[in-house]
């Protein structure tokens, strides 16, 4: 007798496990696909739901670099190159070169740490395919340009504020509680 | 088709002296041309679109929708691509019988629709032994399915083309067997006689007609599914134990041939299903018109067809591949026994009610109907629980 309610259960058990299974996804059937379909059929830009800490490739604000060096220096893998000279006669920096080799950088965020007005910072940008390495260098200088030099109280050029205050606010967000404090003074100096 | 041929000649459509033999094979050939190029290809090629996209959606995906509208185009570019590969024969190979074996995979497929009822008059051959000559044509697939994986010289296609083999001829066995009662009800082997003898309302369908014909159906669909090698029986080609099982070695047109049979035999297993228990082209006599009620009837059949098909891509999504001895129990300690169950009870039932019982077809009918609201409650169930919105558009 055992044999047959064996059986007979097996029986049962199939049905009914395969009736519950059909239910789960007859549900499935009419419910919205979670697919995001990137690149071309989204809402929204995938760079624009990004956060703002958010690693991409690396953008430099040449309106606020103040050519102190600190990102070249404190690159691990040497893929920022600068040429900063004090100008002869007005004494002021002057930038004729500012290289990112995004083909070597790995996005560690190490040059944008020290960087005394956030002029070199990450953007949400990851979209950098391309079809030779030449052209994943960034040359952000076209021809050379004053570095910008702090001043003491407020920054009276309206065309620089916003970019100062953008850039000054990386710094506050990327700030770690604890770590150095980047050396502004003693490069303005 | 003689029928038609015959309805033809007698409305005086060729004059009044007609070439009788001429006109036959007129008719057949145009019927041929239009079932294969209207639908047994067509239908090959345009399901595998259908399955990715309802096997998508049940997993919460999109599926192809990048090739023409909604991916619609997708099985074009899928057979383009196929036809422009390099057709390998590998060295150790046996040539002949590696080049054979597709072919006769495809004539399997093929031959079934001679007797595919579409409709009352549209029909290839309405043969006397209409559902024996089908399920003993589609067992020749397993001839083709044994000379690729024995020809390939290769372990996985062999173990995929001997696993094939066992499991075809193992379910022949409960397939046929729940054939029996349908012919034991009517009588007739010939699969216009069988859908005449059924009724378009569900409780005249054979489905319906008694208990023991309604396991009889559900036993012949499953073994369908197993003889089409479809999950959750698909261990002829169980891709984690057998890379592509007897297609490993195929490429270009061939592994084509043998995709289109294993895909255009949904049609054909559908087509068995309904021309047995679920009425088959059976509609009501609305229209006097032959040519009215034969479009209405060909719609009915197809839907029918497709609800099937439909149900077995949905049975695909759910279950689980079973293992070979999992398959081989379900098939001679289950289905065999239940099968010759059925054939004695059906018979029994003939005997007591020899112009049937149309009580039990209703009492049937109702059951099955309260069977679906019990389901659909349960699917409601799962949807509420989930908090998820209904979203039932196929575009996305």
């Amino acid at each position: 007798m055992g044999a047959v309610a064996t059986y007979l259960g097996n029986i049962r058990q199939t049905v009914s496990s395969i009736f519950e299974g059909m239910a789960v996804t007859a549900s499935h059937f009419v419910r919205k696909p979670y697919t995001v379909q990137y690149p071309d059929r989204m809402p929204i830009r995938v760079q624009d739901t990004l956060p703002f800490r958010y690693r991409g490739i690396l953008e430099v604000d040449l309106e606020i670099c103040t050519g102190c060096l600190a990102c070249e220096r404190a690159c691990p893998i040497d893929c920022i190159v600068i040429v900063a000279e004090k100008h002869p006669q007005t004494k002021s920096m002057v930038l004729s070169q500012f290289d990112i080799d995004i083909a070597k950088c790995m996005f560690c965020g190490l040059c944008s740490e020290p960087c005394p007005t956030g002029s070199i910072h990450h953007t949400t940008e990851f979209e950098g395919a391309d079809f030779s390495l030449e052209s994943l260098i960034r040359r952000f200088v076209k021809e050379p340009v004053a570095a910008y030099r702090p001043k003491k109280g407020p920054e009276t050029d309206p065309r620089i504020a916003p970019i100062l205050s953008r850039g000054m606010n990386f710094l506050t967000q990327w700030a770690q509680p604890g770590g150095e404090k980047p050396p502004a003074d003693e490069e303005a100096a | 088709m003689q029928q038609l041929a015959d309805h033809l000649i007698a409305s005086g459509l060729f004059g009044a002296h007609p070439p009788r033999d001429l006109i036959y094979a007129l008719i057949i050939f145009v019927l041929c041309l239009v079932v294969f190029m209207g639908i047994a290809f067509p239908f090959a090629a345009i399901v595998t679109w259908v399955e990715r996209r309802v096997w998508a959606r049940i997993q919460s995906r999109v599926g192809p929708n990048r090739v023409g509208p909604n991916g619609f185009l997708q099985w074009l570019a899928d057979g383009v691509k196929l036809a422009c590969k390099e057709d390998i024969i590998p060295n150790q190979a046996d040539p002949r019988l590696f080049k054979a074996a597709p072919y006769l995979v495809m004539i399997a497929y093929v031959l079934p629709w001679a007797v595919v009822p579409f409709s009352s008059d549209l029909i290839l051959a309405d043969l006397n032994v209409g559902i024996l000559y089908m399920t003993a044509v589609t067992a020749l697939t397993v001839v083709g399915v044994l000379m690729a994986g024995w020809a390939s010289n290769d372990k996985w296609s062999l173990i995929g083309g001997i696993r094939s083999a066992a499991q075809i001829v193992s379910y022949e066995i409960p397939a046929g067997l729940s054939i029996f009662p349908v012919v034991l009800i009517t009588g007739t082997l010939s699969m216009q006689g069988i859908i005449r003898a059924q009724g378009w309302a569900p409780n005249n369908w054979f489905l319906f007609n008694n208990p023991f014909t309604f396991a009889a159906a559900s036993i012949l669909f499953i073994s369908a599914l197993a003889e089409g090698n479809r999950t959750p029986f698909d261990l002829p080609e169980a891709e984690s134990e057998l890379v592509a099982g007897y297609v490993t070695e195929y490429s270009g047109l061939r592994y084509l041939f043998f995709f289109m049979a294993e895909w255009g035999a949904l049609f054909i297993i559908g087509a068995i299903v309904t021309a047995l228990f679920l009425g088959g082209w059976q509609f009501p006599h609305l229209s006097h018109s032959r040519v009215v009620m034969n479009v209405l009837q060909l719609i009915t059949f197809n839907v029918k067809v497709l609800s099937v098909v439909f149900l077995s891509m949905w049975i695909r999504a759910t279950l689980p591949r079973v293992r070979i001895d999992q398959l081989m129990s379900l098939c001679w300690k289950y289905f065999v026994p239940m099968s010759f169950i059925n054939l004695i009870g059906t018979a029994l039932w003939v005997a007591i009610w020899p112009d049937g019982n149309p009580v039990a077809g209703y009492i049937m009918a109702v059951l099955a109907f309260v069977v679906l609201v019990i389901f659909l409650r349960r699917v409601i169930y799962y949807l509420r629980k989930s908090r998820m919105e209904i979203y039932v558009s196929p575009v996305i």
